[in-house]
């Protein structure tokens, strides 16, 4: 009885999954922001305490945050900039300006997006009107025109901050650091870089002109700080829906977290990268898993997933391909060793198969060259070779140079898990000389 | 619209009237007695002489007012070979904006200042005379005329001397400003009082007197031709004579014959009394004999004036003056004297003179002199010419000491007087326009219509008066240069982008609540510390501080132009010098002991390209908006055509290298237009590098910019010192040893005193945390020191201990193929090799190729290592950004 009205009160066995994975899934592509980061206490009170001063006191600031890829800088910023906008005159009062360097790919086209984000009188819809040399002076009439204490301040928050440095002249962040040191209106120039020598892109005047203040986000968590991450990105929060199944979840979360083969592919995930979206990449996958009739991740599907993320895509377009072009690989591996590594063409490749063929006459069926063309040409077309010049030197095809883009470790790897390979052909491969 | 907005439509033609009437040979000037204006589409001519007033070509479509004085051709024969000398007058707008409030009282759109600046270019190219202009000279109080619905005169109260206002001294209205143009006869034009009772008519009528005179004179154009017709004939080239003694007579009818005619006398007994001077008396009683009334016999006159004396010497001035209405005497005793100077030295030189040419010259100067005697009202000088011979007698040189005293006496007890006296010139002032205008009656009859349309339209476009032009209406003083919104509308369309919406005024929105003011210490010191906020004083800059501002002080005073580079290193302090001097420029302007000038400024990095620059300066300098090319060519012009009223301007180029282009051109204007004579511009190019001169310019470039350099050496950690010590100013928030290492420190890598500030601030950010938890509350030694090390540390080590595992390996396996290989670069295929081995080694699961290739962009996206793009796979070349020490060292201690 108790059972059945508990079901009433709770959403079926699959809609509870299915809102798990949706809920995770979110976190997983930084859709959702998690409430507080983790592991850069001090960087985020740095920030915050930078930011609270620009928008209270309208001090004019400059700062990059430094980090590799994957180590959480928007992620920090957001964090940063949700907390800022909870106090209410702190949202009243700020501008924000979202640029980033791969849209922005030059100053005419951040200038139109700062203007048509700062909502300024040459914008009318989306569009922004001007010359580019009008909307700069435009632009820094108006910023000019603000001062300390009456204007509103405007963060800029310029994504791969490092990009913005290749404008010509540097003129963008030129001007945004020089109103950052002038007494105009407040701003606070925030740039988000992967790069270590990022200040070194800059021209000495725009350089002098920074604050200098860098924020490194260098990820130096250890593997058990990693677990916990694990844990808390996998984990259902307490308001989940149905109470029960959260529980449920989150006990199984904990015995994944405890168990050791587990922790061997963190380990060894954790080797390779403290990246947290390769983290996300494992986790989603393993989530994909889960189904009505397989409703937790288990250690296995862990197991199978890092095996899925850590495959060679070589080896894997290697189990692919036809005996011929198996044997062309094999061929080239040759040369290769032959002639240590310098560009063959499709003749030499070619004579070196059919050096092969008259041996082993009765293993692989000897084909006609334009065949044997049409073999390489895939091979080409799958990237396993890549021709020395360019598309535009028009040679004939079979001396055209080319270079291959295989390991003989991963050609030797290939051929062992190669279904029916003819065995000539592994012995051939694992000749010294063809 | 009126004609002289059409102008730029409509071509004029000008060429001399009359014969060349006086050849100065040293400069090879040849004088002439007219200018004929003709326009093309318009079968009337114009025609100007010297006297009449003047609307000449200004700034974009706007017109200056002048007095012509003089009009020579200068001999070279180009097309701007025709000059004139001009007695400028200013209006309102033209006036510097901080001294407009002297004025107290709200111009009349038609008022005009004599404009009394001492030493200003009064030689302009007769080709930019646009036409006549009537100008009348209304006294202080009297209200201006209601508008007329014909034509609108312009109205002279004032004079403008460049720092104030004060009532015309009609000295200088009728003399050039400067440069004696004229025969130093005209000095006798000051005194010319009129009867009360004529003055009093003149007064009465004088609203609508325009007309009326110009009806006068219509009625007596038939026997004024006559009379010019006899003058034309003459070679003696005394054309205004009698038109201006016709005129006297019908201005004031009243008055008595003898005083208009005792100047030619006086003259003429002057003349007599320098026997040499014969050739000079027979002309002088040709001209009488064309006057229209001849006159009495000269010998009356002495007694007359000595008559007229009688009431000074016996003490009773005041009262007698007062009494008679006769005008005050005091200032006249010195023009008297000028004017028995300068005949005296007149006729000197005509003594000396050859006979043909000093003959030329004499007449043309009699004439000039006569013509100016004319204009003040020359019926009004009975009371001077009384009195020159009366000095000039032996007899009465006793007595005129005395007078002279009683004079300096009276000048100095009866300023009432005085007042009475300026009201007396300003009423009758407008019969000498009357005189004016009924000489060149004739000539301008056709021409009527269109110099009144002209000075109609002038009338309904105050705002565009010529000095304003200069600057944007909106412009306060010259402290902020102007940057009005580039919105303006602008008369240059650029038709390539659509237009922004009109008027549209940037700004960012201001903030709901005000900002938080600085709570404590630290906050405080943070808020000084901030490189934005302007030091009272910039410390340590005093020598080159005292050097820019001598060389640009200079410049302005002289209204010369020229050029000054100042270089040196980011933060070391020379825009805010140049500000700073700027700043004290404008207070000493303010305080008038300085001409005004306008600060612009531009910078190479806040513009899109090079020519830009042009369109900037242009916007700055008038408010117009014109395309690059187009604002080249107006800047062009602008500087190359004289305007003598013109304040100096001083440019501001800071960036200079980024105004380099391949040709130069914007570099080559900015530098060669200092170089113009007219331009009065005064050029401060900043630029970083010392050499930039020899380095990134043309050898006409460079030249041009000249040798007045100056260069910023970095500030020492002393100077750095103190400019923190300085900025703080009493907020006592650092220790003394805490700020000597910021000093040194910064001094020792780079001397930039922003950086310096930059760590000053984020040390008291450092202290303020720190000081939640415990501590003094003054920044200390550590944490500056965690300051310093927050931004000169090198990330890269501390980046190479976070990296994961496999990145670190991979970092290891580059060091062993670079060490194998002897060469500082691998491909990725030979250092993945190693990797795998090293893996091996550690006891780690071997990796993929995918894997290893994933793990060495991500150290490239870092920039530990340097990579090529990654298309090229296995063949992808490695190498280090660190030096293998620091990877090793970095490993080591991980």
């Amino acid at each position: 009885m108790s059972k059945r009205k508990s079901k009433e009160n709770c959403l079926t066995h699959g809609e509870c999954i299915s809102q798990a994975q949706r809920m995770l899934r979110e976190r997983f592509c930084h859709q959702k922001i998690p409430g507080k980061p983790f592991g850069v206490e001090s960087q985020h009170k740095h920030l915050l305490e930078l930011l609270k001063r620009t928008a209270v006191h309208g001090e004019s600031n400059s700062v990059l945050i430094v980090g590799p890829r994957g180590a959480g800088k928007t992620m920090l910023l957001n964090c940063v900039l949700n907390e800022l906008l909870e106090v209410k005159h702190v949202q009243e009062n700020v501008l924000q300006v979202q640029l980033n360097g791969l849209l922005q790919t030059d100053d005419r086209i951040a200038l139109k997006e700062i203007t048509r984000q700062l909502h300024l009188e040459n914008v009318v819809g989306d569009k922004v009107f001007g010359s580019f040399a009008e909307n700069l002076a435009f632009l820094l009439e108006a910023l000019k025109k603000g001062d300390r204490s009456s204007s509103r301040p405007v963060l800029f928050i310029l994504d791969e901050f490092d990009l913005f440095a290749h404008h010509k002249n540097q003129t963008l962040l030129y001007n945004l650091f020089d109103v950052s040191q002038s007494a105009q209106t407040p701003v606070a120039v925030i740039g988000l870089t992967c790069r270590l020598d990022v200040l070194e892109l800059l021209e000495k005047r725009v350089k002098s002109r920074f604050s200098h203040r860098q924020i490194h986000l260098l990820s130096s968590f250890r593997f058990k700080q990693y677990l916990e991450i694990f844990k808390m990105q996998l984990s259902l929060p307490e308001d989940f829906t149905d109470r029960r199944f959260a529980e449920e979840w989150n006990q199984n979360i904990k015995s994944l977290y405890e168990d050791r083969s587990v922790e061997d592919v963190l380990q060894k995930h954790f080797c390779s990268s403290k990246d947290f979206r390769s983290l996300h990449m494992l986790l989603m996958l393993a989530l994909s898993r889960v189904t009505v009739s397989h409703p937790a991740i288990k250690p296995t599907d862990l197991l199978e997933v890092s095996r899925l993320c850590t495959m060679d895509s070589k080896a894997n377009i290697l189990h692919g391909l036809s005996v011929l072009e198996l044997c062309l690989i094999i061929a080239m591996k040759h040369l290769n060793d032959i002639y240590d590594g310098e560009p063959f063409n499709f003749q030499m490749v070619h004579n070196e198969f059919q050096k092969f063929i008259q041996r082993k006459s009765h293993s692989v069926h000897n084909f006609e060259k334009p065949v044997v063309i049409k073999a390489f040409e895939h091979l080409h077309q799958l990237e396993l070779i890549k021709p020395m010049e360019g598309p535009s030197v028009r040679t004939q095809k079979e001396y055209q140079l080319v270079k291959l883009l295989l390991d003989n470790s991963q050609i030797m790897d290939a051929l062992q898990k190669y279904p029916q390979c003819p065995t000539d052909v592994k012995q051939w491969a694992a000749s010294a000389f063809g | 619209m009126s004609r002289y907005f059409t102008r730029l439509k409509k071509r004029r033609v000008y060429s001399w009237i009359g014969r060349p009437s006086f050849i100065d040979r040293k400069l090879k000037h040849v004088f002439y007695e007219g200018l004929c204006i003709k326009t093309d589409g318009n079968a009337n001519t114009g025609c100007i002489r010297p006297g009449h007033y003047i609307l000449i070509e200004g700034d974009e479509d706007r017109s200056y007012v002048a007095k012509l004085l003089k009009l020579y051709d200068d001999g070279t024969g180009t097309r701007s070979s025709k000059h004139a000398e001009v007695q400028w007058f200013v209006r309102f707008h033209e006036v510097p904006q901080n001294k407009r409030k002297q004025l107290g009282r709200d111009p009349h759109p038609n008022e005009v200042f004599l404009y009394e600046i001492p030493n200003c270019d009064s030689d302009i190219d007769a080709e930019t005379i646009i036409t006549t202009v009537q100008v009348q000279h209304l006294e202080e109080d009297s209200p201006f005329p209601a508008a007329q619905s014909q034509e609108n005169p312009l109205y002279v109260k004032l004079s403008w001397d460049g720092k104030s206002f004060s009532p015309v001294n009609l000295d200088l209205l009728l003399q050039s400003g400067g440069k004696p143009v004229l025969p130093a006869s005209s000095h006798t034009d000051s005194l010319p009082k009129p009867d009360l009772e004529v003055s009093r008519g003149l007064a009465v009528d004088s609203p609508s007197r325009p007309t009326q005179s110009a009806r006068k004179q219509h009625s007596s154009t038939s026997k004024y031709s006559q009379s010019k017709e006899l003058s034309d004939r003459q070679p003696s080239n005394v054309i205004f004579t009698p038109a201006a003694r016709k005129k006297l007579q019908l201005s004031n009818s009243v008055k008595p014959p003898g005083s208009k005619l005792t100047r030619d006398d006086v003259l003429a007994e002057l003349l007599d009394e320098d026997r040499a001077v014969s050739s000079l008396e027979a002309e002088v009683t040709r001209r009488r004999a064309v006057a229209s009334k001849p006159s009495s016999s000269p010998s009356k006159k002495p007694r007359d004036l000595c008559i007229r004396l009688s009431p000074i010497r016996g003490g009773q001035i005041t009262q007698d003056h007062q009494l008679a209405n006769r005008i005050q005497i005091g200032p006249r005793l010195q023009p008297e004297e000028l004017v028995k100077r300068t005949l005296k030295r007149e006729s000197g030189a005509e003594s000396t003179e050859g006979e043909t040419p000093s003959k030329r010259k004499d007449s043309i100067k009699k004439d000039a002199s006569l013509d100016i005697l004319i204009e003040d009202g020359g019926e009004a000088g009975g009371p001077v010419v009384t009195m020159t011979p009366r000095s000039r007698r032996k007899s009465a040189q006793v007595s005129s000491a005395r007078i002279r005293q009683q004079l300096n006496y009276l000048n100095r007890n009866q300023s009432t007087d005085f007042d009475v006296d300026d009201d007396e010139e300003d009423v009758f002032l407008p019969t000498k326009k009357d005189l004016r205008s009924s000489s060149e009656e004739e000539e301008e009859s056709e021409s009527e219509s269109e110099s009144v349309t002209g000075r109609r339209g002038s009338r309904s476009a105050v705002p565009r008066t010529p000095r304003s032009s200069r600057k944007a209406p909106s412009r306060t003083p010259a402290k902020t240069p102007n940057k009005t919104p580039r919105r303006t509308p602008s008369k240059t369309p650029v038709p390539r982008t659509p237009r922004t919406p009109r008027h549209a005024t940037p700004s960012i929105p201001s903030r709901t609540q005000p900002t938080r003011k600085p709570g404590n210490v630290l906050e405080e010191a943070r808020a000084r510390l901030h490189v934005s906020s302007v030091p009272e004083s910039l410390p340590c800059r005093e020598q080159e501080f005292q050097d820019i501002f001598n060389f640009v002080e200079s410049k302005v005073m002289d209204g010369t132009g020229g050029c000054m580079y100042i270089s040196g290193v980011p933060g070391t302090g020379k825009t805010a010098t140049v500000h700073e001097v700027i700043r004290c420029l404008h207070h000493a302007a303010e305080q008038d002991e300085l001409p005004s000038f306008c600060f612009i400024e531009i910078n190479g990095m806040k513009m899109t390209e090079p020519h830009q620059a042009y369109v900037q300066i242009l916007q700055m300098l008038t408010g117009q908006k014109a395309t690059a090319e187009h604002a080249a060519a107006l800047l062009e012009k602008r500087f190359s055509t004289p305007a003598p009223k013109r304040e100096t301007t001083v440019l501001l180029v800071d960036e200079l290298d980024l105004l380099w282009t391949r040709k130069q051109n914007v570099m080559y204007n900015l530098f060669d237009w200092p170089t113009r004579r007219q331009a009065k511009l005064v050029v401060l190019a900043i630029a970083n590098t010392m050499d930039l001169p020899e380095r990134i310019m043309i050898n006409r470039v460079a030249s041009r910019l000249g040798l007045t350099r100056m260069s910023f050496q970095p500030y020492s950690y002393k100077q750095l010192q103190q400019i923190i010590t300085s900025r703080l100013n009493r907020v006592r928030a650092f220790e003394d040893d805490a700020l000597q290492l910021v000093s040194r420190k910064v001094a020792a890598l780079s001397g930039d005193a922003r950086r310096c500030l930059d760590i000053c601030r984020r040390a008291t950010e450092i202290c303020e945390f720190s000081s939640q938890r415990s501590g003094s509350g003054l920044v200390a030694m550590s944490h500056v020191m965690e300051a310093l090390d927050e931004m000169f540390s090198s990330p890269y080590i501390t980046a190479i201990r976070c990296a994961s595992v496999q990145e670190q390996i991979f970092l290891k396996a580059v060091i062993a193929e670079f060490r194998r290989l002897g060469l500082e670069e691998a491909t990725f295929q030979q250092v993945f090799r190693q990797h795998l081995a090293l893996c091996r080694v550690e006891g780690l699961s071997s990796v993929c190729m995918s894997e290893g290739l994933a793990t060495c962009l991500r150290l490239g996206a870092c920039r530990l290592l340097l990579l090529e793009s990654s298309h090229r796979d296995l063949h992808l070349r490695v190498r280090l950004n660190v030096s293998q020490d620091d990877v090793l060292y970095a490993l080591k201690e991980g």
